[in-house]
């Protein structure tokens, strides 16, 4: 022992105090040794299930998955909105750095690597909504040399992400685009309210039209990739993961080839206008368009906010669909109206004969046929073959309106003027039919001698001819003529028919039930029809030189509705086909289009024709329940 | 019999540790040293790995070539006799200020402080020689003058020459490895016996200066700690998950360590794996080991430093002179206090600087300069039983 031994170079007084400070050092390093044993049992023996579950937890990282959205097809099963996929660049402003200096630094080498332009990511930035993990596209389809180089350097990218993304495409271009509608992001306001939950910052839904009606169906369910990711978040490990389930596909009514020739007859007249072609029976909305039309495709490439704004104020206004959203007076159109008005509440009788002189005094005022014309004794099918306003002035001169009724109003509000057409599409307009206490409550008070008048009886004059403060859309008036043509059924017009699954099973059927049965007897409706039937096919008819000769039996109606001082009148044409027995009902208005038969009839004659030919080769087989989508 | 025949002498037979002069080891404290390189090379080729995917075992292969030089080097140590470095002090602390001083003046910066001299095949981390040196050049500076009757000037006189090395290294900065070779110093010091008074005073002292140095620095714009030094020194009180913070390492220590339990992760062991651990290889090994081998296997590093201070502390009370005891001590003072810092820092008791695990933590410098201090150690416990 060191005691015993005592070596010679320590100086006696050290002896006794160096053992003591060896066993001081001996005790400090056992007792730190002992520590570490204890806190060693405490994290991995005591603790270790925690910890162990939080290592589980570090580094797991959740994709989520877009789903496809469903296919909008026609009646056939032609494809009018597909999908493609795309891999778009997206960049979270709310996972950018803090740090001013490394935020602008990272924003730099994104430019420059993705090469956007610097006011365009600027612009981006500054028009993103400040919600907590709300991507920005900040460009479309980037190739694979950027895919790379931002996966390799994910570390020096925070807050951008490259996904892949599904786009809409729109095979048949602007087809039908104003009732397909379009995609977009669901905004931080849609977010919050109660039908939009299990949506995310980022989703894509249907914002207008059809995509928004049937978004539920579209829209399919995002699934979600879990990896674990290394500590520079690159994916090591797939964890389970929930496959995104597919939209259901959702079939219309529509038949692309009539909405192509309703389309190009529209448009080859050169002015804003519109049309819809309807089975009067169910209420199937076969082909309906509007002109200017706009291109869908215009929302699924990048876009600016001048861009957006350059279409909307584009001339003649290519985003609103007037066939549904369009308000006009229709004119003559509209004396089938006043007609079954007349007959059901007896103001006159079918076979009564009135003189037609070319004028009537209406309590001081004289008004006139259009052309100056005068028919001589006509009864109802005469005056409404030759479209006799005189005849129908008198009539309008001898309706009762008071206050919110009137003989004719209840009658156009029984055949659904006046209210919302029930499509299933959003926004279409209810028009207007006035009426004393609407005139009053409106016009009352004013400066324009003109317009600033109480309601007279005039109003009613000129409400039984469809002109004046009336307003109706095309997508409302055929659905008034189906009523004539199936007997007094005021159907539920509607686009989609049914609704399919990624296994081709039908989830859904759209079959509306008729909002209301209208109590037209059948001796009125024989007579309307017959006066419509005649203006068509029979010579002196006014529309005899569009359908004379024509191979089906039509009942139709010219209107010619006057727009005001110095601007052509509005051509309106309805037509019912066939005649014995309707399963059409063909509504087409061109503004400015000058009168019916001039160049609504003409339109409405090449889709009938159209029509008909497509019956007779099967292509448009009405409940051809076969065809499930390819 | 035979009548020419001679008697037979059984001459002693000689084993091989004694022809290559190695009888009188310390048999117990090698196979402890032994056994922590191995086990650190063992960790290290399933720990270190993906580094560098296409070698993945760069770190293990070598580690265990420094060890198996270290060793070598120890075993030649070991029958050198330590009292002739008495005899050269003074060049030999000369020659470790030169090493720090080369640094500073030519060093390779690794992540902003420079401890690395470049050479043609290697590069070296003087400091870790250093720590020797001091140990050895301080011991008998500090022998030489206890011997004879002295005050409290002698005593300031040893501790400025002790600390001088710590001030330097801070220069570099490397904080950590200036603050071992300050408590190495004041444990040469103690052990050499400075009557505790003087400890005590300049313990105060120096109590006052530092703080005074920390909380009136800021004031006059001289701040004594780098930011990530106080970041570091302070994050240990306060994990958090922010991978900015320096307190990052600590969460991911800790949390590796802890989700080892008792028996460890073996491959399944993410936090190393998917390199949320970071310096896996080198500060944080004994999180890694933690987790990948549990308590059984981090409990079993601790049992071994145990062996090995346990039969330091055999050698310091039969060092043959109090010399080697003072060696002894120094070099103990050096293997425990890192070893415990370290580990304390892995498992978040202690703050994060930059000290690696003596003999485990993968590095050539730290390997070298243990196992050459463990060859001092070997040679006193040999000098002792001559």
């Amino acid at each position: 022992m060191y005691l015993q031994q005592r070596p010679e170079d320590i100086p006696p007084r050290l002896s006794s105090r160096v053992p003591i400070r060896i066993a001081v050092l001996g005790a400090v390093l056992a007792a730190a040794l002992a520590m570490i044993l204890f806190r060693l049992w405490s994290l991995q023996v005591l603790s270790g299930d925690h910890y162990r579950a939080l290592a589980r937890d570090n580094g797991i990282r959740e994709i989520r998955v877009q789903a496809p959205r469903g296919e909008i097809l026609d009646r056939n099963g032609r494809v009018l909105v597909s999908n493609r996929t795309m891999l778009a660049l997206e960049l979270v402003p709310s996972e950018l750095p803090d740090d001013r200096a490394t935020r602008r630094r990272e924003l730099a080498l994104l430019e420059r690597v993705a090469r956007i332009p610097h006011p365009v990511l600027r612009r981006k930035l500054r028009e993103a909504p400040r919600y907590t993990g709300y991507p920005v596209v900040l460009r479309q389809g980037i190739t694979r040399g950027m895919l790379f180089y931002l996966l390799e350097n994910q570390a020096r990218f925070p807050g951008v992400r490259v996904q892949r993304r599904y786009v809409r495409r729109y095979p048949r271009g602007s087809a039908a685009a104003h009732v397909l509608g379009i995609v977009g992001q669901v905004s931080p306001a849609q977010l919050e309210r109660p039908g939009f939950a299990g949506l995310a910052p980022g989703d894509v839904i249907g914002q207008s039209a059809l995509e928004y009606s049937y978004d539920r169906h579209l829209r399919g369910v995002p699934g979600d990739r879990r990896f674990r990711v290394d500590a520079l978040g690159r994916p090591r490990q797939q964890l389970r993961s929930r496959a995104a389930e597919p939209g259901d596909t959702l079939r219309l009514t529509l038949d692309s080839a009539l909405q192509a020739t309703g389309e190009e007859a529209l448009r080859s007249r050169g002015l804003p206008g519109a049309f819809v072609a309807m089975d009067p029976r169910t209420g199937a909305v076969l082909a309906i368009g509007s002109y200017p039309a706009y291109d869908p495709s215009f929302y699924t490439r990048p876009h600016t906010r001048a861009d957006y704004r350059a279409l909307e104020q584009r001339e003649g206004d290519p985003l609103v669909n007037r066939a549904a959203q369009g308000g006009y007076p229709t004119g003559s159109s509209f004396k089938p109206i006043t007609a079954t008005a007349a007959l059901e509440e007896g103001l006159i009788e079918p076979g009564t004969i009135f003189n037609d002189t070319g004028s009537l005094d209406i309590g001081g005022i004289v008004v006139h046929n259009a052309g100056g014309a005068a028919n001589g004794p006509v009864d109802m099918s005469d005056a409404l073959m030759v479209s006799s306003d005189v005849y129908f002035y008198d009539l309008g001169l001898r309706a009762r309106a008071r206050g919110r009724h009137g003989q004719i109003q209840d009658w156009a509000r029984r055949f659904g003027l006046g209210e919302r057409p029930g499509i299933d599409v959003p926004g279409a307009s209810p028009g207007l039919i006035p009426t004393p206490a609407w005139r009053n409550r409106v016009y009352r008070k004013g400066s324009n001698p003109y317009i600033d008048r109480p309601w007279t009886q005039g109003d009613n004059v000129n409400l039984a001819i469809g002109q004046g403060d009336v307003m109706v859309t095309p997508l409302q008036l055929a659905r008034a003529y189906a009523a004539i043509a199936n007997g007094g059924d005021l159907v539920m017009p509607h686009l989609a028919d049914r609704v399919i699954d990624a296994r081709g099973k039908v989830v859904e059927r759209i079959r509306p039930a008729p909002r209301r049965h209208l109590p037209i007897s059948r001796q009125t409706r024989s007579t309307v029809l017959d006066g419509m039937r005649r203006a068509a096919m029979e010579p002196g008819g006014t529309s005899y030189s569009v359908f004379g000769g024509f191979p089906v039996q039509v009942a139709g109606k010219t209107g010619t509705a006057e727009r005001g001082e110095g601007v052509p009148d509005q051509s309106w044409y309805g037509a019912i086909a066939p005649f014995e027995n309707p399963r059409i009902v063909v509504v087409a208005t061109v503004e400015r289009g000058g009168f019916g038969a001039e160049s609504a009839a003409p339109i409405a004659a090449q889709i009938l024709e159209e029509y008909f030919a497509l019956e007779e080769t099967g292509g448009t087989g009405n409940e051809a329940e076969g065809g499930e989508p390819e | 019999m035979e009548a020419g025949s001679r008697p037979l002498t059984i001459a002693p037979r000689r084993s091989l540790l004694a022809r290559l002069g190695l009888s009188e080891l310390d048999g117990v404290m090698l196979a402890a040293a032994a056994g922590l390189v191995a086990f650190g090379v063992f960790a290290l080729a399933t720990v270190g790995r993906h580094e560098f995917p296409d070698q993945p075992l760069y770190f293990a292969a070598r580690q265990g070539l420094y060890g198996a030089a270290g060793i070598a080097a120890m075993l030649l140590l070991a029958r050198f006799d330590y009292r002739r470095l008495r005899d050269i002090r003074v060049m030999v602390y000369a020659a470790m200020i030169a090493a720090i001083a080369v640094v500073l003046v030519g060093g390779a910066a690794v992540r902003g402080s420079q401890r690395w001299i470049e050479l043609p095949l290697l590069r070296i981390q003087p400091s870790e020689f250093a720590k020797l040196l001091l140990v050895v050049s301080l011991g008998a500076l500090a022998f030489e003058r206890v011997r004879r009757p002295h005050g409290l000037r002698r005593t300031l006189a040893l501790l400025a020459l002790g600390l001088g090395p710590a001030a330097l290294v801070l220069l570099q900065p490397d904080l950590g490895t200036a603050v071992v070779l300050a408590v190495v110093a004041v444990t040469v010091l103690y052990v050499a016996g400075i009557p505790w008074q003087h400890f005590a005073a300049i313990g105060l002292a120096g109590l006052a200066l530092t703080g005074g140095a920390l909380a009136l620095g800021p004031a006059v714009g001289l701040d004594p700690l780098r930011g990530y030094q106080e970041d570091r020194l302070t994050a240990f009180l306060h994990p958090s998950d922010d991978p900015a913070d320096a307190s990052y390492q600590v969460s991911q220590a800790l949390i590796a360590a802890g989700s080892g339990e008792v028996t460890g992760r073996g491959g399944a062991a993410t936090q190393s794996e998917l390199l949320f651990l970071p310096e896996r290889h080198t500060d944080f090994a004994f999180a890694a080991i933690g987790e990948r081998f549990g308590f059984l296997g981090a409990g079993f590093v601790l049992f071994l430093y145990a062996v090995l201070f346990w039969r330091a502390l055999r050698v310091m009370r039969s060092a043959g002179s109090h010399y080697g005891t003072i060696v002894a001590g120094g070099i103990l003072a050096m293997l425990g206090f890192q070893a415990i810092l370290n580990m304390g820092m892995n498992l978040g008791l202690t703050p994060v600087t930059g000290i690696p695990l003596p003999l485990v933590s993968y590095g050539g410098s730290s390997v070298l300069a243990t196992l050459l201090a463990l060859g001092v150690l070997q040679s006193i416990h040999a000098q002792s039983r001559l």
